[in-house]
């Protein structure tokens, strides 16, 4: 059923028809709407043999979620920015335990210095932890990806994170279509765990492994990626055939077949970059987009086989690997590692920072004269840098970064008497 | 495409009122897209939250920078914060205050726009009378559809509504009814 709703509300509606049997969380920020809504639904009854538990940080909430799923039952939780550096031991606990969890991650800075807005620093923290990644571009596929994540998740046995941009897409009132409990049940079976705490049968689970065993597990969490690979677009197949629309799966190409230059991004920004697509289009500019919805596994094949017939591509990406560039650019390139194809890298809405189409289209034409730094910083306000830089060099006890440049701009916006 | 910047403060209901109008919209089957500018939220602080309406479905996610109206709930902004910024040179302004333009010495700016685009109205004083708070935001929601033809009264009330059921959202009604009718009658004078 179509519905005008809040990005957070709608996937709390997905989330309880996916029937989840524990859901747990620490509801302080940083966290969205998301288990508020589920909280409400359990509370009023319309979740049913839900357990929802209020924990003490997002480290219990982790690992009641472990506990919980290691116990036969089906768990969720969600966090996101300092929330997952919290729980970052149990995010590799459930990876390398492969216990079918599902979490929302509402992207987020991480500080210092402190920034509540979006980017995805959080995500690419735990990028390697064992977990699926899949990368909502609007509400509508943050619904259906949580309902995708589930069936995954439970197949493989492997734990699966459900980004969507925290604020842009968690706090926005868009359409969604609301599926049927009916729908859902069809598409997700009831959960079977391929092992399971039972005192009847007990065994352990996350015992010590020495070296003669260690990188044969670790091989296996690979494998089971690499499965998954394959299990993603079949499984959006049969999405598609319950529910009647095309989401998820690994990549989303958009006018790529001619293009020749290709801009590729994770999540919400993805709509703005289409957007900027159709423009340069009609200006006359061969530009394609893909939306990568998964990030672990990375598509490495598939989305080399789209990007190869172009001139050069772009990686729009809002994580920094400091002292690298871009996180995602550097799996990118692994994509095309047989093709010369310069992979240019543009790091943009950092803690919240607006990416705007005509940001966009202007990074994209440097692009196309090649006239693009391999990392660039899009909208870098270079004379804050340059004074910052100057005040460290002439003295030692400069202070701290972040108030620097924040009095820096006050001062410049005082002198232009705003 | 249309789109709408609501500017106000901390408590007045600002990114409330852009996600009723975005349900109001999606009433008239339209495409509809609200959504806060993600300040940290505290009482008092200036707030802006927009909407975007589109017969088709609206991809960007940048803050609206170029808005075609603009919904003021607190006057007090109007030379704190550069509220009109990027406004469309014919675009929509309704402004929360029963002063005048003079008053709120805006006339010389407003009067670039055509006369029955631009429009005050006491929104908190009809809000009190009706809601018994001072929360002007589906009042104005009322002045809105009236003034811009964007959105049927009808589907505001809709709006507000489903997202108020009961008595709280039956008063607010109350409010955003007579706030149009206000409207309709300056706009049919200007």
């Amino acid at each position: 059923m179509l519905k005008q709703m809040e990005g957070s509300l709608g996937v709390a509606q997905a989330i309880a028809l996916c029937r989840p049997e524990v859901v747990c969380a620490y509801p302080i920020t940083p966290q969205t709407h998301i288990v508020e809504g589920i909280g409400a639904l359990v509370k009023t009854g319309e979740l049913e043999n839900c357990e929802f538990i209020n924990v003490e940080s997002e480290f219990a909430a982790l690992s009641v979620a472990i506990g919980a799923s290691a116990a036969g039952a089906r768990a969720y939780t969600a966090t996101a920015s300092q929330g997952i550096l919290y729980m970052a031991e149990a995010i590799y606990n459930a990876g390398g335990l492969g216990l079918p969890i599902v979490m929302t991650v509402g992207n987020r800075a991480i500080g210092a210095p402190i920034n509540i807005w979006n980017d995805h620093t959080d995500a690419m923290s735990v990028k390697d932890a064992g977990w699926i990644q899949l990368f909502a571009e609007n509400n509508q596929e943050a619904l259906d990806l949580h309902i995708q994540a589930f069936r995954l998740a439970e197949e493989l046995s492997c734990p699966v994170m459900v980004c969507m941009d925290g604020f842009i897409l968690t706090h926005a009132y868009e359409r969604v279509d609301i599926p049927t409990q009916a729908e859902v049940d069809a598409f997700l079976p009831p959960y079977e765990p391929v092992q399971v705490l039972d005192p009847a049968d007990p065994y352990s689970i996350g015992a010590m492994v020495g070296p003669e065993a260690f990188t044969e597990v670790r091989y296996l969490a690979h494998d089971k990626q690499l499965q998954a690979l394959k299990r993603i677009p079949e499984i959006a197949d049969v999405f598609k055939d319950v529910f009647g629309r095309e989401s998820g799966g690994l990549l989303h190409p958009y006018h790529a077949d001619d293009a020749e230059t290709l801009v590729v991004a994770l999540g919400s920004v993805n709509g703005t970059i289409k957007d900027a697509v159709d423009t340069m289009r009609e200006e006359g500019h061969a530009v394609g987009s893909v939306s990568l919805c998964s990030f672990r596994p990375f598509p490495l094949a598939e989305l080399g086989d789209v990007l190869r017939h172009a001139a050069r591509v772009v990686v729009v990406e809002k994580s920094l690997a400091p002292g690298l560039g871009g996180v995602v650019a550097s799996n990118v390139r692994m994509s095309l590692r047989d093709s010369p194809t310069p992979v240019y890298t543009v790091i943009a809405g950092l803690g919240g920072r607006p990416i705007t189409k005509a940001g966009l289209e202007r990074v994209i034409k440097d692009a196309i004269a090649d006239d693009l730094p391999d990392v660039h910083f899009l909208d870098l306000e270079t004379d804050v840098i340059a004074r910052e830089l100057e005040r460290s060099r002439d003295t030692r006890r400069s202070g701290p970064t972040a108030e620097n440049i924040l009095k820096d701009l006050a001062s410049v916006a005082g002198n232009r008497g705003e | 495409m249309f789109q709408v910047r609501i500017h106000g403060r901390g408590g007045q209901g600002v990114v409330t009122a852009a996600e009723l109008l975005s349900i109001a919209a999606f009433v008239e089957d339209k495409h509809a897209q609200a959504f806060p500018s993600f300040g940290s939220e505290r009482m008092g602080a200036p707030v802006v939250a927009f909407c975007r309406i589109a017969d088709r479905e609206i991809r960007s996610r940048e803050p609206v920078s170029h808005p075609d109206a603009l919904i003021i709930q607190d006057p007090t902004l109007l030379h704190s914060v550069d509220v009109f910024s990027g406004l469309n040179k014919q675009g929509y302004i309704l402004i929360n205050s029963r002063r005048t333009f003079a008053d709120l010495g805006i006339d010389d700016f407003v009067a670039k726009f055509p006369p029955d685009h631009v429009c005050d109205i006491g929104a908190t004083e009809l809000a009190v009378k009706h809601v018994g708070r001072p929360v002007p935001n589906a009042a104005l929601l009322g002045g809105f559809a009236a003034i811009s033809g964007q959105i049927q009264l009808s589907s505001v009330e809709h709006a507000i509504m489903e997202k108020f059921p009961g008595a709280v959202g039956a008063a607010n009604v109350k409010a955003a009814q007579e706030a149009f009718a206000a409207v309709s009658k300056i706009k049919e004078e200007a």
